[in-house]
Parts: structure tokens; C-alpha cells; sequence
């Protein structure tokens, strides 16, 4: 080592922090390419598990998209209590969005029967995402009329008549509804014109619950407890195939973070393992001058061991930036940055690098120091 | 003397190599898996994505309104149009017939249940179950079982030619009946195979097999609608354009690709008075999800694909940076820079082949490990694939190896003799 003579202020540890720091100073290079090994594998291991953390978030927040995943009916054709929708919203919390829809059946003015609904047009619209609507009513008097509902009462988009109960309502059309499936074959009023007509109230509350299958059976259970009197069920056809769904993503998710996080520590304990066997000459000369085998272990330990930590610091850093542009780049939406992950990134850069220093010292100690200087 | 360096060197530093080879080896087989898994992971996923039923239905076309509220047909069942249950089978018959994962007629009919004062009427729902069927000779089971997997049913299924019946569960709980049970329905005893539970409109009613509703109703071989379950690809812009104003060639591209809106319109074609549309909670649904799978699976493969480059290159920048006293050596002995540089290139293009192979079949075995451990299906490599992998798993090596031998290369042959590092 060809260290330029400098003074330098030494205290009780001096000499070894100042071995530690010129070690890797004078050889930049090796060392250099030492840190890059780990932070980029620190990067790698921190962009896996965030992603492994938040996707499952992410994509449940796409699976909110089928609609309801609990539904509140009334028992046997009684309306729900009139302040249902109150209670239910009190114990959702804002963890989800409720829908209140009314039906009866009225007839066309041919006498025709056709199911009518209220309902509330602004959630709906964010319950409902899948419902291509060619124009929104916003006034008073205005339908949303299937689109098989609509060649039967209203071909041309001419205004219509329904009567129910001898009550006849004029209406005018908005738009068309098109799903695909029962709501076809309805017209759908804003909730306060159709009580106001028929005098009936919402006899089902549709409920989009966000969060984890744990999470949304606390809602239903609260939900339960919240209105007494009804039935309070869960969708099943939505609720276990996003379970199966998410199920299969995050184990193909972890399978992969393993493989890869197994390669990124591949690389890391073959780039530490050559820097210090290449600086077996450094171990001679130490041990050749008199240094105990623990000051010596402690020495490379100490060296791996703050290369573990900045690499993972940096790596960190660097993988909660891949994290974010993924999650942009896929989901248009940010992942977060996980404080959790780091600690088992940081303890795992140290235990790999910790591992590469110790097989070759394991190595080195069984050798003479005056073999090495030789040069063999 | 070529060959012959080559050849010693890797008969003299058997560990060095092999631990060089291994680095090569992990990382293809760690790239080969993820590639596999990529370009399946859209398949099982879409194939995961059934299990949230149809995305298809056929309704007859002169049919009236559907008068139906919560699942429940308020509409008198004479009423309307009919699908004839012999042309459904046409289904099977059209180009899309292996993108068809299922299909399940349906015809509700009311019915009384008991004898007497206890007599009440409740919905009959006919269906097929898992039923047997043959179309050009092609013969398949289809039915509610594969459309609507979310159905359970505590004791078992009844036969699609039995006359047997499943009971909803908040019925069977009114009527204290249990699987195994008796029950009179307009007059016939049936026999209760099962209780069945779906969370809907069902668990309220009784589901038996399609020929009971038909002699119910008095129509043989009658079908109210019929639920499709077909696998699809994410709708983009095409899909989404009204096929009559497409140009040919536009519409042979958007007719061949298996949008839901393409797989309708061939339906409808081959279905005589008969409508078909896409449900649009499933299917429009379904895309969003499969894309986002699929874009984060993608991007994920560019991650493993660049941590095996990087544990590749650093197997072998270390492999041949331990080396400097041989080129030292060489270099000293009046080797000139290019020979010095190929003998490591070909041992380092040897090693790639080698690790290659070993890491491409360690890479299918992976494969087909996670496809059967996560998937219950197999996830299989393409042969395609081989030569593209050893290509790249040369190339990498081969880059890994350039910049340490360029720099090792660079070294006074002085400095490695006396082993000065």
C-alpha cells in the first residue's frame, strides 16, 4: 500500500478507521465495483419487494372495477329502513362507495311491463364502471333508458310515458345504457323522481369495499351489525375469483422476486468474495507485521461489512425510484415507498457481503503469510 | 497450441471454471424460467379470469323486455321468445370453438313446490350441469360447473339426464331439506342430490337439469338464454370499431383476433334469430386486469434479465481478473495482445455454450415448477427459444469477459510476474 504520509488527528479506533477508509480509497477501482455489485442488487431486492408489497394493492384497486362486492337486500319484498343508506355509509367509513336502487315494475303506455329503477346517478357511475352510458341525465325529468328498454319506449329518443299504480310520469330520455346484461332491459331515474312517482323505496344497497378478503369481511360483519333486518351477503362470484386472481399473481410475483433477488446476491458474493482474495497481500503484510487473526477478521469483516450497508443505502434508494417508475409506468399510479422493506434489505446486503468476506478468509488463514508475499 | 491452452486451462482450474460455469448455468436458467412465465402468464391468468363466469350472452332476438329484479324472472314464462337448444350446440361449431372455455343454456320456469295448502310457487331454473355433449365429433363437457365456478354445493351434483335437483340454500333452510331428501315439484317427487350455494338470485331457488324445466314448461327442447365463457384478448381501439365500416382488411385483422366483440359477431352469425352481446362487468373488466398482470410480469422479466447479465459479467470480469499472471506470463513470453485476447474470448465462449445448455434445461425444469406448483398447468419453453438464449448467453458472456481482459491486458507484464497487484 503506498499511502502519502498525512497527519491526522487519531483517537482509540484511529488507526484501524483510518486502515478502513485508505483500503478502500487508495484502490478505488476494485472497490468501486464492489459497492456497484451490492448497490444494484440492494436496488433490485427493494424494487421486488415493494412491488410484491403494493401490486396487491394496486390491483385490487383494478378489481374494484367489477362492481359490487357486497350487496345489502331487504328481507321479503320489505323496504330497507329508510335511514339504510345513512347507517351503511357511517359504518363504510369511506372505505368503499354504497348504491341504493329501488325497482317496480311499471308499464309502457301500450301496457307492456318494464322494470323501472332508482337510483343515485353520481355513484353509481363510479360503482358501475363497466355501464357505457351515451349521455348522463342532469335534469329534472330526464331517464337513462337501456338500450333494449329504449327501441321499445322511446325508438327516436322522443319523450315517453310510464305509469305505475294509475300514476302516469312524462319523461324524457337522456342517453342509453349498454351492459350486456339485465340492466338492458330497464330505465333507470335519479332516486328522489322515482320516490317522488311511486312512493317506493330502495329495497338493495350495493357496496364496493376496498381492501383485503380479511378487510372486507370486517366491513360485511360491520355492515351487518349497522342494519339490523336485512341480509347482508357477499358477492361470491366477484369476491373469489379476484381471490383466486390476486392469489396466483402474487405467487408468481414472489416466485420470480426470489430468483431474481437469488441472482442479484449471486453477483454481489462473487464480485466480494475476488475483491478480497485479491487483497490477500494487504492480509500477509498485516499478519506478517504481528496482527492477531481477530483484528485481521474484524478488519475484512468491518470493510464488507460498510460495503454491504452503503451499497444498500444507495440501492435502496435507487429501487424504491425503479418501484415508482414500474408502478407509473403499469398501474398509472405511484407505489409508495415502504419503510419495511429496508430493514430486511439493509440486513440482507450486510449478511451477503458479511458471507463473501468470510470464504475467502476461511481460505487465507490456512495459508502462510510469506507464501503470499512470495508471490504464489 | 491454441487448442491446447484452452484445453489445460479448464483441465487445471476445474473449481475456478465450475464456479464461472454455475454463474453462467443460474443466470440463463434464471432468465430462460422468466421468459417462460412472461409469455404464459397472460394464458393462465386469462384462464384464471373465468372463474368470474360469463362475458357472453345469447338472448333470443324477437324477445320482450326482461322483466327481472334482483336475479329473479318476473316474467310470465310462456312469455317472450325461445333459443332452440339443438342450434346452441353450433356454438362448438364456429372458428372460435377452442377459445369456447364453456357454455351454459338457462330456462327459468316457475313451479310449485309440495302438496296441498303447503304448496308454494318458486323459480325452477333449467341448466346443464356438466353435461356430455358431441359436435363434429368433438366431443365435450360443458355447463354450469365450468361457467359459474363460484356455485357450491354441499352433497352432489345431480346427473344432466337425471330428474334430480339441487335446492338453494335459503330455500332448503325454509323447507328443512337435506341432500338426499325428497320433494314434490308439480306433482313429481325429485330427489335432492345437493344444496347449492352461489351468493345470488339462485340460493332462493331450485336449479335442476335443462329437460325437468322444459317438461315444466311444456316445450321441448326450449332455452330462455344461453351464458358463454370464451377467452379473450384485452379490447384495444380496433376492437371497439363497428365492424361495418371497416375496411377488408381491417376487418378480416379485427375478425380474426379474439376480441369478445369479434367472438359475438361470429356467434351471432352462426345462431339463427338469436342476439349475442358482450357483458360488459366481465368482459370489459377482464382486459384492464389482464393487461396489468401482464405489463408488470413483462417489466419484472427486464429486471431478472439484467440482474443474470450483471451476475454473469461479474463471474467472469472476477474469473479472468485472478488470471493476470498468465497474461503477465504470456505477454512476457512474446505473445502478441490479439492472441492473448482470443484464447481468454474462447474460453469464455466455451463456458457460455456449456453454462448455456446446463442453465437453459435448468431454466424449463424452473419453469415448469412454477407453472405446476402455482398454476396446476404446464408452462413450457419454446425450442425457439434455445438458440436465441445460448446467443444471448454468449454475448453476455463474451461482454463481461471483453472489459477485464482489455484491462488486464493493459497491465505491465512486469507488475503481474512479481505478482504487485
Amino acid at each position: 500500500m503506498s499511502t502519502t504520509p498525512r497527519t491526522r488527528r487519531s483517537g482509540k479506533h484511529g488507526m484501524f478507521l483510518r486502515m478502513l477508509l485508505r483500503a478502500t480509497l487508495v484502490r478505488r477501482g476494485r472497490a468501486l465495483s464492489a459497492l456497484l455489485a451490492v448497490v444494484v442488487a440492494a436496488a433490485v431486492a427493494t424494487a421486488m419487494l415493494n412491488l410484491y408489497v403494493d401490486v396487491q394493492a394496486k390491483l385490487r384497486t383494478e378489481f374494484r372495477k367489477y362492481g359490487a362486492n357486497i350487496v345489502v337486500v331487504a328481507k321479503q319484498g320489505q323496504p330497507l329502513p329508510a335511514d339504510a343508506l345513512l347507517r351503511v355509509q357511517t359504518a363504510l367509513a369511506g372505505r368503499g362507495i354504497a348504491v341504493p336502487f329501488a325497482y317496480v315494475v311499471a308499464s309502457t303506455s301500450d301496457g307492456s311491463p318494464i322494470v323501472v329503477a332508482g337510483t343515485d346517478m353520481q355513484t353509481v357511475r363510479r360503482l358501475d364502471s363497466w355501464w357505457a352510458v351515451s349521455a348522463w341525465p342532469n335534469a329534472a325529468g330526464e331517464a337513462l333508458l337501456g338500450s333494449r328498454a329504449a327501441a321499445t319506449v322511446s325508438p327516436q329518443g322522443q319523450p315517453f310515458d310510464l305509469s305505475f299504480q294509475g300514476r302516469t310520469l312524462h319523461l324524457n330520455a337522456a342517453g342509453t345504457l349498454t351492459t350486456g346484461a339485465a340492466e338492458d332491459s330497464r330505465v333507470y331515474l335519479p332516486l328522489k323522481d322515482f320516490t317522488a312517482w311511486t312512493g317506493v323505496q330502495p329495497s338493495t344497497i350495493e357496496i364496493a369495499a376496498n381492501g383485503s378478503a380479511a378487510q372486507v369481511t370486517v366491513i360485511l360483519q360491520q355492515v351487518t351489525t349497522a342494519v339490523p333486518g336485512a341480509e347482508v351477503r357477499p358477492v361470491r362470484q366477484i369476491m373469489e375469483a379476484e381471490g383466486r386472481v390476486l392469489g396466483k399473481t402474487r405467487s408468481t410475483l414472489l416466485a420470480a422476486a426470489a430468483l431474481i433477488i437469488l441472482t442479484a446476491a449471486l453477483c454481489v458474493l462473487a464480485t466480494l468474495t475476488a475483491w478480497v482474495l485479491d487483497r490477500r497481500r494487504d492480509f500477509a503484510i498485516m499478519k506478517a507485521l504481528g496482527a492477531s487473526e481477530r483484528l485481521i477478521s474484524g478488519f475484512f469483516a468491518a470493510e464488507a461489512a460498510s460495503i454491504g450497508a452503503i451499497g444498500a443505502l444507495l440501492g435502496y434508494g435507487i429501487g424504491i425510484g425503479a418501484a415508482a417508475w414500474i408502478g407509473r409506468a403499469n398501474f398509472q399510479a405511484s407505489i409508495s415507498p415502504r419503510l419495511s422493506v429496508l430493514p430486511s434489505v439493509f440486513l440482507g446486503s450486510i449478511m451477503v457481503a458479511l458471507l463473501s468476506a468470510a470464504l475467502p478468509m476461511a481460505l487465507l488463514r490456512r495459508v502462510q503469510p510469506a507464501t503470499i508475499l512470495r508471490g504464489e | 497450441m491454441f487448442g491446447r491452452l484452452v484445453f489445460e486451462s479448464f483441465r487445471r482450474q476445474r473449481r475456478r471454471k465450475l464456479l464461472a460455469g454455475i454463474a453462467v448455468a443460474l443466470g440463463v436458467a434464471v432468465a430462460t424460467a422468466m421468459i417462460a412465465v412472461a409469455t404464459n402468464i397472460g394464458d393462465k391468468i386469462n384462464q384464471e379470469l373465468r372463474s368470474y363466469g360469463a362475458n357472453l350472452l345469447i338472448t333470443p332476438q324477437a324477445d320482450t323486455l326482461d322483466v327481472e329484479i334482483g336475479g329473479v324472472d318476473l316474467k310470465p314464462p310462456s312469455d317472450g321468445a325461445f333459443l332452440r337448444e339443438a342450434d346452441v350446440l353450433r356454438i362448438k361449431g364456429t372458428f372460435w370453438k377452442n377459445n369456447i372455455v364453456g357454455f351454459a343454456p338457462m330456462l327459468p320456469v316457475r313451479a310449485n313446490l309440495g302438496t296441498g295448502a303447503q304448496s308454494q310457487s318458486v323459480e325452477l331454473v333449467g341448466t346443464y350441469f356438466a353435461k356430455q355433449l358431441a359436435y363434429d365429433h368433438e366431443s365435450f363437457i360443458t355447463g354450469v360447473r365450468t361457467t359459474n365456478p363460484w356455485w357450491k354445493v354441499s352433497g352432489a351434483w345431480p346427473g344432466d339426464d337425471s330428474s334430480d335437483v339441487l335446492l338453494g340454500q335459503t330455500l332448503a333452510e325454509k323447507l328443512g331439506r337435506k341432500p338426499g331428501d325428497s320433494i314434490e315439484i308439480n306433482g313429481q317427487a325429485r330427489r335432492v342430490t345437493g344444496i347449492l350455494t352461489t351468493g345470488g338470485a339462485e340460493d332462493g331457488q331450485v336449479v335442476a337439469p335443462l329437460h325437468v324445466a322444459q317438461e315444466i314448461l311444456g316445450r321441448p327442447g326450449a332455452v330462455r338464454r344461453v351464458y358463454v365463457s370464451a377467452l379473450t384478448k384485452p379490447q384495444d381501439a380496433l376492437a371497439l370499431r363497428d365492424p361495418k365500416t371497416m375496411s377488408p382488411a381491417m376487418l378480416e385483422r379485427w375478425s380474426c383476433s379474439p376480441y369478445v366483440q369479434s367472438i359475438a359477431y361470429v356467434l351471432q352469425q352462426s345462431l339463427p334469430h338469436a342476439r349475442v352481446e358482450p357483458i360488459r362487468q366481465v368482459a370489459s373488466t377482464e382486459g384492464t386486469v389482464l393487461e396489468r398482470i401482464k405489463g408488470l410480469m413483462l417489466l419484472i422479466t427486464v429486471a431478472a434479465l439484467l440482474a443474470s447479465v450483471l451476475a454473469v459479467s461479474a463471474a467472469m470480469a472476477t474469473a479472468i481478473f485472478e488470471r493476470r499472471n498468465e497474461i503477465g506470463l504470456m505477454k512476457a513470453l512474446g505473445a502478441a495482445n490479439i492472441t492473448v485476447a482470443s484464447v481468454f474470448f474462447a474460453e469464455a465462449v466455451l463456458l457460455a455454450v456449456m453454462g448455456g445448455i446446463i442453465g437453459f434445461f435448468g431454466g424449463g425444469l424452473l419453469a415448469r415448477e412454477i407453472g405446476r406448483s402455482i398454476f396446476n398447468s404446464q408452462i413450457s419453453v419454446e425450442p425457439v427459444l434455445f438458440p436465441v438464449i445460448l446467443g444471448i448467453a454468449t454475448l453476455v458472456t463474451f461482454a463481461g469477459s471483453a472489459a477485464a481482459i482489455l484491462r488486464a491486458m493493459r497491465f505491465d507484464p512486469v507488475y503481474a510476474l512479481k505478482a504487485d497487484a
